[in-house]
């Protein structure tokens, strides 16, 4: 078994996000999303409802998209995880830039799951269609912006044409 | 949200994974715990010690026998079902669990969390039960093997006991299945569902009707024959926000009749 067996406790966990590996005492019962942004002090990625349904938690973990409060932080030990922080170097990346070229947001609070979840999505399919993109953020509730837009922003970020 | 203080452990093993659920009373096994999390955040659950399985690879991948025969590993994500050549051995399998919930859930929910809930909103168990799923359980005193039909005992409770595990799922080869729901959004939580399969025998099952998967066995496919059947199976299921119990009982109706019709439409096809 590995550190953190038996109950109770702090483990020590070893997690590298965003290409920068991060030691940390955690609690078991600490969710994932509260190491990234309360010990981490990463908080691009948000809490939306804390139930596993608004998808604005997603990150990449292990190159698998997650709801980051549906893992516990000490499930990370030896992961690399990817959250919005990652994308842009300085500057928004394309598909940041398409999100604001196509208005694919208003108050931003789904933004960075919905950011995760195409950047998931377009790694394993380069050119989906307006319904492979629907599935792929089927996960990220937007209360501002009916979608469409964001399915327009993540199909053109995938350099296909869209209607404006 | 806070969770109630919790132990850990991520055994490699399932060995060490059941002598660590017998050692700790209130030991509970974490899957995917795309469930057990939330139902934890809402203090519905509170194990006082947490076994992670994610660490076992013995639990995960899905081997195809050179009879056709699949052995599924508990362990095995949504997502990896879904992709498994394996798995079309039995295609209704990633049918379904591309069905489930989203992209995230799947990535991490797995097919034991699925089944192992008895959640009766659940996917898997009326498929289990429709297509005759075999359940391997591995306990202190070894190994049992139960089918699907007495594998599910009533909401959040199968036959696996406290200090056991779901081991391997073993499904036969086969085209002749269905499934259909009435879901909350399009993958939601099913608010009525039904698998059919029509390997020998139909059988359909019904999910959220009852506590645990309701199987009926109606003379033919002939919509007709399918309600009389459901009818006379007199479910009574729950009323919640999202449908009475009558809407409930009529919708059951309407999915087993279209289940029971894609599994044969195949058997001929």
């Amino acid at each position: 078994m590995e550190a953190g067996a038996g109950p109770a406790g702090m483990s020590r966990i070893t997690v590298e996000v965003n290409g920068t590996r991060y030691e940390r005492d955690v609690e078991p019962r600490r969710l994932l999303i509260h190491l990234i942004r309360d010990d981490l002090d990463l908080t691009g990625s948000h809490v939306g409802c804390d139930t596993g349904n608004c998808g604005a938690c997603s990150v990449i973990f292990d190159a698998t998209l997650v709801k980051s409060c549906m893992l516990l932080a000490v499930q990370a030990d030896g992961a690399s995880i990817e959250t919005v922080e990652g994308l842009g170097d300085g500057e928004l990346s394309p598909l940041q830039q398409a999100f604001s070229d196509h208005h694919a947001l208003q108050c931003g609070y789904c933004t960075p799951g919905m950011l995760m979840s195409a950047t998931a999505l377009l790694r394993e399919n380069p050119r989906p269609s307006d319904e492979e993109i629907a599935r792929g953020i089927q996960g990220n509730i937007c209360r501002c912006t009916g979608y469409w837009n964001i399915v327009k922003a993540i199909k053109a970020a995938s350099g296909q044409e869209v209607d404006e | 949200m806070l969770l109630s203080e919790v132990g850990y452990a991520r055994p490699h093993t399932t060995d060490e994974a059941l002598g660590l659920l017998g050692e700790h009373e209130g030991a509970r096994p974490l899957a995917g715990g795309q469930t057990l999390i939330n139902v934890m955040k809402a203090r519905a659950a509170a194990p006082d010690v947490l076994v992670d399985l994610n660490g076992i690879a013995e639990l995960k991948g899905i081997e195809l026998g050179s009879d056709g025969t699949l052995a599924i590993g508990p362990m095995t994500t949504a997502s990896e079902l879904i992709a498994s050549q394996e798995a079309r051995a039995r295609p209704i399998l990633a049918e379904v669990c591309s069905q489930i919930a989203d992209v995230q859930v799947r990535n991490r929910g797995t097919i034991g969390g699925n089944i192992c809930s008895s959640d009766p909103t659940n996917h898997l168990p009326p498929l289990m039960v429709a297509i005759g799923a075999q359940m391997t359980i591995a306990g202190p005193s070894g190994e049992r093997t139960v089918s699907a039909d007495e594998f599910f005992l009533g909401v959040y409770m199968t036959a696996v006991g406290p200090s056991e595990l779901l081991t391997k799922v073993t499904v036969l080869p086969g085209r002749s299945d269905g499934f259909s729901s009435v879901a909350v959004g399009r993958d939601g939580t099913c608010i009525v569902n039904a698998a059919a399969s029509a390997n020998g025998g139909l059988r359909v099952v019904l999910g959220c009707v009852g506590a645990v998967p309701e199987l009926v066995r109606p003379d033919s496919a002939d919509p007709d024959a399918v309600r009389s059947a459901v009818q006379a199976a007199a479910v009574n299921p729950p009323s919640d926000v999202h449908g009475s119990s009558d809407y409930r009982r009529a919708l059951a109706e309407v999915v087993a009749v279209r289940a029971a019709k894609q599994a044969i439409e195949r058997a001929e096809g």
